[in-house]
């Protein structure tokens, strides 16, 4: 016993778990934050996995072609928007149901993404670091939140952007009126299905951008998949409440349990590999349970509107 | 009427060639030439010797895995972890088949109830968490389908739980021990092609659930609480009850799915062994199959068939210089082509209902 009290304290106490989760919630921030706002507007965005591995692939394209990481965050956001695209019109300019859009998005787009990669060669690396001065020397937490590559610092203006957008815009109040009671938007002038198009755009704006972030920040190459971590961003929303405190605050929670998972294998102690591979996904099931009751989702979320069908 | 059928008929040719053009249009643009890819899918598919029958055979469980999905669809919930079900049906149906043991038909029918039992403990988790603590199914069942996983592989590596003994596992690690000649489910010869019993099993499933969902009280239930769980409250129909039973039973579905694989699949999964890897996707697919038959049982046949030759052509394609894994993309293309029809024809419909009902006042 006193053995595990050591190594979780070792666990704890060092920086490079605080680096490993912070590393981790970039890309559940990048696709969380769009996610939100996709889900306030009344969808369940579940291609944003498909969103992630599409804009990882254009983005590592972007990077192969020119060289500049700047170019590959561009051509990852425009990757994510292309996915957002068919989810969009399909959904919700035509009447096709979103979760099988969304189902069949992350299947197509994985098996394109892995066709294509074998077919051209990417060349790809990590995105240079950048520390803030002063900052990046702060105990524990310094490193992981200051000293990181670059693209990282996006999600610093991203997510209260997001937030901005949201809760402080003409644009963000009918979105969310959208997804909470779209007859009376319509009734008032909204034209709602546009509205959650383009909240389903800007999901794949953000989480192209993640897709970049995935291959320049977190692994340095382009990889097919990102194994889930699209779902464990969804999660994140419905754990925080579909507010952005709460979506981050999720985030950071399951970024934590995959950290601690390869910070237990750095430290070479050894517990058992398969529970902790399952451990970020058995702490977002039970993330849920226990919080999806207190808090109260948008009122028409997954539901088509169509007007004069109640 | 007529010239609503022929649009409805135009517009499935026209996105299904679109499809079809588009993953064309990919081969060729990375170099390769669709040509032979498509003799490959054709001959690995239905023409090359005994190729039908293992069509078939892939089609079946992906088959039994799309009936389990139109089920829990019909109640208007959506479960999307048939594999991780059907991984631990797999198991359950492997640790309690070798345990049990009796004489070999009776444990033929063990192993199965028991993929059954399985399947829908994994989808009950699901349905408790949805049913008590209002977590999205959508959700628990497809992060769900990760931990499954990760606990067949554990159970792999324990001989108390599903690894084989050394004596029978050679040297091979994380396999289960092989299940014997008389625990298999029977296949039959048929023009030179081997069937499974598995294909029967779907075939007449789906028979009995077309019936069973559109004729009998329970499948009314299970509508009315798909379309307005309200009015089906309100008739005395419980949410909690019969959308739990309704998911049970989807996953029971993908259970058996994953012990016929295992019972009756053959060389084409893990040769009548747990390995890893071994639920090959099947799950996902077989939830495709039924996306795209539109909750349909009988639908559900036809569209099991040519995923299933899609799987199995892919076996050729290699040969040709094109990577393989080209027919998961036109598998993806196909059902977002078969997505658009149905939908188009929605919108159109209502849009003739208001210019009707404008043209009126």
């Amino acid at each position: 016993m006193t053995a595990l009290i050591d190594a979780l304290w070792e666990i704890f106490t060092s920086e490079s778990t605080y680096i490993g989760a912070a590393l981790a919630a970039g890309l559940l921030l990048f696709a969380a934050s769009g996610e939100l706002v996709a889900e306030r507007s009344g969808t369940i965005n579940i291609s944003v996995e498909g969103m992630l591995v599409g804009g990882a692939f254009t983005a590592a394209l972007g990077f192969d072609i020119t060289g500049s990481v700047v170019v590959a965050l561009v051509t990852g956001a425009l990757g994510g928007m292309i996915v957002a695209g068919v989810q969009a019109e399909m959904s919700h300019r035509l009447a096709a149901d979103q979760f099988v859009v969304g189902l069949t998005l992350n299947i197509l787009v994985v098996g394109l993404a892995a066709f294509l990669e074998r077919e051209i060669d990417l060349e790809t690396s990590k995105a240079g670091d950048l520390e803030i001065p002063v900052l990046v020397d702060l105990p524990l937490v310094g490193r992981a939140l200051f000293g990181q590559p670059w693209p990282f610092y996006v999600l610093y203006a991203l997510v209260p952007a997001c937030w901005w957008l949201l809760y402080r815009t003409r644009w963000g109040l009918e979105v969310r009126s959208s997804g909470e009671d779209p007859q009376s938007a319509d009734v008032s002038g909204i034209d709602v299905n546009r509205r959650r198009r383009e909240a389903i755009y800007l999901a794949g704006f953000t989480s192209g951008l993640g897709g970049a972030y995935f291959v320049f920040v977190q692994i340095g190459q382009f990889e097919p998949t990102v194994s889930g971590r699209g779902f464990i961003a969804i999660a994140a929303v419905i754990f925080g409440g579909w507010t952005l405190r709460g979506t981050v605050a999720g985030c950071i929670l399951f970024a934590g349990a995959v950290s601690f998972r390869l910070s237990v294998q750095g430290f070479g102690y050894d517990i058992n590999p398969e529970l902790l591979q399952a451990l970020p996904f058995l702490v977002t099931i039970f993330g849920m349970a226990v919080f999806a009751r207190r808090v109260r989702p948008p009122r028409a979320l997954a539901q088509p509107f169509i007007r004069g069908l109640k | 009427m007529t010239g609503r059928l022929t649009e409805r008929i135009l517009l499935y040719v026209v996105s299904v060639a679109a499809a079809l053009l588009l993953s064309g249009i990919l081969v060729e643009a990375t170099g390769g030439d669709w040509r032979p890819v498509l003799d490959a899918l054709i001959d690995g598919s239905v023409l090359g010797p005994g190729r039908w029958g293992q069509t078939l055979a892939a089609a079946a469980p992906m088959l039994l895995v799309a009936l389990g999905t139109i089920i829990s669809g019909r109640a208007g919930l959506v479960n999307i972890g048939q594999e991780g079900q059907l991984l631990i049906g797999t198991a359950f149906a492997v640790y309690f088949g070798f345990r049990i043991g009796g004489p070999g038909p009776i444990n033929v029918v063990v192993l199965l109830v028991f993929g059954a039992i399985g399947g829908a403990v994994w989808a009950g988790i699901a349905g408790v968490l949805r049913f008590k603590r209002g977590v999205p199914e959508v959700l628990s069942t497809l992060l769900l389908v990760t931990v499954a996983a990760q606990a067949v592989a554990y159970g792999l590596k324990n001989q108390w739980l599903l690894l084989a003994d050394e004596a029978s596992r050679g040297n091979r690690n994380q396999v289960s021990a092989q299940l014997a000649d008389d625990n298999r489910l029977p296949e039959f010869h048929i023009f030179g092609n081997d069937i499974p019993f598995a294909v029967f099993l779907g075939a007449a499933a789906a028979a009995v659930l077309a019936f069973a969902l559109t004729r009998t009280t329970w499948g009314f239930r299970l509508r009315m609480l798909g379309r307005n769980p309200r009015a089906a409250q309100r008739a005395g129909v419980s949410q909690d009850r019969s959308g739990l039973g309704a998911f049970l039973l989807s996953g029971a579905f993908a259970g058996v799915a994953g012990a016929a694989m295992l019972a009756g699949g053959g060389f084409l999964f893990g040769n009548y062994r747990l390995v890893p890897g071994f639920s090959s996707s099947i799950g996902w697919t077989g939830l495709l199959v039924a996306l795209v038959a539109r909750e349909k049982a009988i639908a559900a046949i036809p569209v099991a068939i040519v995923f299933g030759a899609l799987r199995t052509g892919s076996g050729f394609v290699g040969s040709t210089g094109v990577e393989s894994r080209i027919t998961e993309v036109i598998q993806g293309f196909l059902v977002l082509s078969l997505l658009i029809p149905p939908a188009v024809m929605f919108v159109r419909e209502r849009r003739r209902a208001r210019a009707l009902s404008t043209a009126r006042t």
